[in-house]
């Protein structure tokens, strides 16, 4: 593009796709993301100088293109990646957020990391292996997070010949157990990332394969619905009150200021403030750039409310339409992250939104199979990077909404106490009851 | 495309106006580190948007290496007293004075000696927090950092065990004498800090745009000759028109030439660049891991 097409046309709006890779060591996805960075040309001349420069003292003169996402000196010296790393590129169409994660097996929190916010995950299979325990646990993980999108990169597809038979039996391996998890939107694509076959030109060698090309795709893949906007909720995060301001119209201001974590509020609406679980009206929904009539998820606002409630830090404020539940009593699968297994009777930190409480966990119901993706009921604990269902309770109610509705209503960390490690990445159960709000109690 | 859409500066915005009101929500001492470049202009116009009309909830912070650029440390303290915010500055050389710092020789930049003079003043003022514009796609090493990034009792980051990060949930809990690095724009790219300054309207440092300096050739770099970088013997000074396309120690920041003189020049011009914002920084070049080495050691 040259520089005087760019300062003529008006810029499009472009919008941002979230994904991430996964798949187990040496399945090629340093190099996967290095070649899609180097043939979408979002590369610079430096990096490459810099890449040819590790190549010659270290690489025998062949250009590594793993080098390139592998940023820490250990992950270089053992030809792994330790931790989830983020790459940025941009087509006319689309900008894109990678979150690169590794495979190893005792790093899948890592994984749970770079996938909580993905629109779409690359799960990477080696040709010559087809689907092994890393590639079913990445992909149940993936749909547990409920990501929209998922990609199947079968990639050394030179390292079999090209072979349509091949690419069909991994293709038919996938689809014996991904019925037993809840993925909408799945695709297949044979490459050779190494070569640059399907990442982002189209490869001569797979004149049996129709579909689209990665970048194509991850162009193209919908994610316009991808956010919540049924019911709005708005956790509070702070409480914004001027000191002594010199403009004397915000002697009284006393805003509310969160991030939408679903649906749309506009001014006049009746919201309900909770814990308080009173009913009051939205006056304004004040912005830096002005006051707005509406706003939508996932915006930040400060939303000034008709009636003084005593609202603060972890409140949540709901729309009247598809209200949540509230309970102390919760059920949740959980990633387990931590090398101290879970066991019930222990007590965590659970971070909820913009809340903090403290819970127990009383019972862990299962466990999942990651080989057969059944539930094995009642095991003693959880260790780390098990997936399983755990019930908890809380000293406080908290306000959500199951997962499956809202990810960010839905989702918890627990937090340990002492170390203040993130321990668990938590997904609840939709609630059993959803609160009632009876008018004459809870209107002022 | 929905009326219910937001386009990516206004996704990468309010993921930003989100952390920094968890940070407001979390810390009790929180700072913002402010220097005056490019990157924290957009921290501050961010803190304006999550802050207001409230005062900002932390004063601003800058560790003054000494070796800024005049141009820089003028828009820094004017800036700082449009905002009504409350700016502290700690200097390297008062660093260097007390003993907390000691400069070895030949380094190229104070960017190490940073590093003990940010650790006191995290101790002086007792913050359990700093808010820095340090973003993912300027180094590999950062690439790999959390936007709630922990920091032991010394003031170090440890690579291979950094608290997962899920979601929007941030887990700010600390111990005492620990510390947090935040950074709101971690996922933003050199583009998308431009594009932002141009939809904003933000005012930066004049030396971002094209201006006539005096400059030598030095490491494949035009450095600026000034007090600190004297012309050699064998070097030819030449007057080039210039800008700079990151801020950091003036006698280690390559000058690019450019004729760009507004926001705009500059995003047409970063669209067509072929080398890195970080090219031009002699600090990074030092070796693979020179980023990795210094955030574990205390660094932004």
């Amino acid at each position: 593009m040259s520089l005087s097409a760019l300062s003529t046309t008006t810029p499009v709006p472009v919008d941002i796709l979230r994904f991430n890779t996964c798949g187990s060591v040496d399945d090629g996805k340093s190099t996967l993301i290095g070649r899609l960075l180097y043939d979408s040309k979002s590369l610079m001349e430096d990096q490459i100088e810099a890449l040819e420069r590790s190549a010659d003292i270290t690489g025998g003169g062949q250009i590594n293109l793993a080098n390139l996402t592998d940023g820490l000196r250990a992950e270089r010296e053992q030809g792994i990646t330790i931790d989830v790393a983020y790459r940025y590129f941009a087509t006319p169409r689309r900008k894109f957020i990678i979150a690169d994660t590794p495979g190893h097996v005792q790093y899948t929190r890592n994984m749970v990391t770079g996938a909580s916010s993905a629109n779409l995950s690359i799960v990477l299979v080696d040709a010559r292996l087809g689907v092994i325990e890393q590639s079913r646990r990445h992909t149940a993980i993936a749909a547990l997070l409920r990501i929209p999108h998922l990609v199947v990169a079968v990639n050394k597809m030179d390292l079999v010949g090209w072979s349509e038979a091949r690419f069909q039996e991994i293709r038919a391996q996938f689809e014996a157990f991904l019925p037993r998890l809840d993925i909408k939107d799945v695709k297949f694509i044979p490459m050779s990332a190494l070569n640059g076959d399907n990442v982002v030109d189209a490869s001569v060698h797979t004149p049996w394969y129709g579909g689209p090309t990665l970048l194509n795709h991850l162009e193209t893949v919908h994610i316009a619905s991808d956010w919540n906007l049924n019911g709005f909720r708005l956790p509070v995060q702070w409480v914004n009150r001027p000191n002594n301001p010199t403009d004397r119209t915000l002697h009284d201001f006393r805003g509310f200021s969160g991030q939408i974590a679903g649906g749309i509020v506009r001014t006049g609406q009746k919201i309900i403030a909770f814990p308080a679980g009173i009913v009051t009206t939205v006056k304004q929904i004040w912005t830096y750039d002005g006051p707005v009539q509406e706003a939508f998820c996932p915006q930040s606002v400060t939303l000034v409310l008709e009636h003084d409630i005593d609202i603060s830090r972890g409140s949540m404020l709901v729309g009247l339409d598809h209200l949540p539940g509230s309970n102390t009593e919760l059920q949740a699968e959980v990633c387990w992250m931590h090398a101290r297994a879970l066991q019930p009777g222990r007590k965590y930190f659970l971070k909820h939104t913009t809340h903090t409480v403290q819970v127990v966990v009383t019972e862990i119901v299962n466990k999942l199979n990651l080989d057969t993706l059944e539930a094995e009921p009642a095991p003693a604990e959880l260790g780390v990077n098990d997936i399983g269902e755990i019930r908890l309770r809380a000293a406080k109610p908290l306000v959500f909404d199951g997962y499956a509705s809202n990810r960010l209503t839905g989702s918890f960390i627990l937090i340990e106490q002492g170390t203040n490690a993130t321990v668990a990445a938590g997904m609840l159960r939709p609630p059993r009851e959803i609160v009632k709000p009876e008018n004459g109690d809870y209107v002022i | 495309m929905s009326s219910y859409h937001l386009d990516h500066l206004q996704h990468l915005e309010t993921e930003a106006i989100h952390i920094m009101r968890e940070v407001a929500g979390e810390f009790e001492r929180p700072a913002l580190l402010f220097s005056g470049g490019k990157d924290s202009i957009c921290l501050l116009r961010l803190a304006e948007k999550a802050f207001r009309p409230s005062d900002l909830p932390m004063p601003l912070l800058n560790v003054d290496t000494g070796h800024h650029f005049p141009e820089l440390n003028e828009f820094r303290d004017r800036r700082a007293q449009e905002l009504g915010g409350k700016l502290i500055v700690r200097t390297v050389e008062e660093a260097i004075a007390k003993g907390i710092a000691q400069p070895a020789p030949g380094e190229i930049s104070r960017n190490r000696l940073q590093i003990p003079t940010l650790l006191a003043a995290i101790e002086e003022f007792r913050f359990d927090c700093c808010i820095g514009g340090a973003r993912r796609d300027e180094e590999k090493a950062r690439a790999k950092e959390r936007f709630f990034s922990f920091r032991d009792s010394f003031g170090q980051w440890d690579p291979k065990n950094q608290r997962p990060e899920i979601w929007n949930l941030y887990n700010g809990r600390l111990n005492q004498g620990e510390n947090m690095r935040v950074f709101p724009i971690s996922n933003w790219t050199e583009m998308d800090v431009w594009e932002y300054i141009q939809r904003e309207q933000l005012e930066v440092p004049s030396i971002y745009f094209s201006h006539k300096r005096q400059c030598v050739r030095r490491g494949g770099q035009w450095l600026p000759v000034n007090a600190l970088v004297p012309p050699k013997a064998n070097e030819e000074v030449r007057e080039l028109v210039v800008r700079v396309r990151t801020i950091g120690d003036i006698i280690s920041t390559g000058c690019v030439e450019s004729p760009a003189t507004t926001t705009a020049d500059i995003i047409a011009e970063i669209a067509a660049a072929r080398v890195t914002e970080r090219g031009s920084r002699a600090d990074d070049k030092s070796s693979e891991a020179a980023m990795e080495d210094r955030k574990k050691a205390g660094y932004f």
